[in-house]
């Protein structure tokens, strides 16, 4: 019998159907949005998160993955009984989650942390402020990011 | 390895002062592969903690997504004269110092 392509397809039909095709899949190698969800979960436990008080300066449109600066800001006081103790940031589809963790005191005298990060695709970046009363703020903000950094070869 | 620290050298009791650490290390990521396919291990700075005449003032918790080199800028009340002391700590035993004085008039 000749392999034509329409005898290839019905075989793999059948073969699928007996649940043996060796599928070949490719392991997400990406931060999925299911991952993000849990990330955050992993950091703000049960607890609400609401919208506000954090700032993410970010360029909405990166070339270079591999250096993007961002700088994560809160709207407080920073006084002995109002300050922000930590602030994270995490990311969508880079190969892992977490970007930092950034932890400040009452004595910071001003909630903002500046660094530079990689990012693997064109992604929703989020930043969760923890307040000293263990209430949590977050911001998104949406990154174009034409080359992409993490995955690429080593030469 | 080297690293870059930008403290004011002098400021006065009370002002909210910027600084800005910068240093040397590849962050491998640990996603990449060489052109024949082998994955390159993961060598990151995992942690940078800042101490003000011996209290922890800052800390960060770094993860691959932290670029090459890593930057970090924070900001801290100046109380007295003294002395920061910065330490990175990283895969691999990776380990690293650096202080920085400050005059408060």
């Amino acid at each position: 019998m000749p392999t034509t392509r329409r005898h290839f397809l019905s075989l793999a039909g059948g073969v699928t159907v007996a649940g043996t095709l060796p599928i070949v899949t490719l392991r997400p190698l990406r931060a999925t949005p299911a991952m993000l969800t849990a990330a955050i979960r992993n950091v703000v436990g049960e607890a609400s998160i609401r919208s506000g008080k954090v700032k993410l300066d970010i360029p909405p449109l990166v070339e270079n993955g591999n250096t993007v600066p961002m700088t994560v800001s809160v709207a407080s006081p920073m006084t002995a009984d109002d300050y922000v103790k930590s602030i994270h940031v995490f990311n969508e589809k880079n190969p892992q989650p977490n970007i930092g963790n950034f932890y400040l005191t009452s004595s910071s005298g001003r909630a903002q942390v500046s660094t530079r990060i990689r990012l693997a695709d064109t992604q929703k970046v989020v930043a969760i402020a923890r307040l000293s009363d263990d209430t949590f703020w977050q911001v998104a903000a949406d990154i174009v990011v034409t080359l992409a950094a993490c995955t690429e070869e080593m030469n | 390895m080297a690293a870059l620290i930008n403290v004011p050298a002098k400021a006065r009791r009370g002002d909210i002062i910027e600084i800005r650490t910068l240093t040397s290390h590849i962050m491998e990521t640990g996603f990449r592969h060489t052109a024949d396919g082998k994955l390159v291990p993961r060598d990151i700075i995992t942690s940078l903690t800042c101490r003000y005449n011996g209290t922890e003032i800052f800390r960060a918790d770094l993860f691959p997504a932290i670029a090459a080199n890593p930057y970090l800028s924070f900001f801290t009340i100046a109380k007295e004269s003294g002395k920061f002391e910065f330490e990175w700590i990283g895969d691999n035993g990776y380990s690293s110092t650096a202080s920085a004085s400050i005059i408060i008039e």
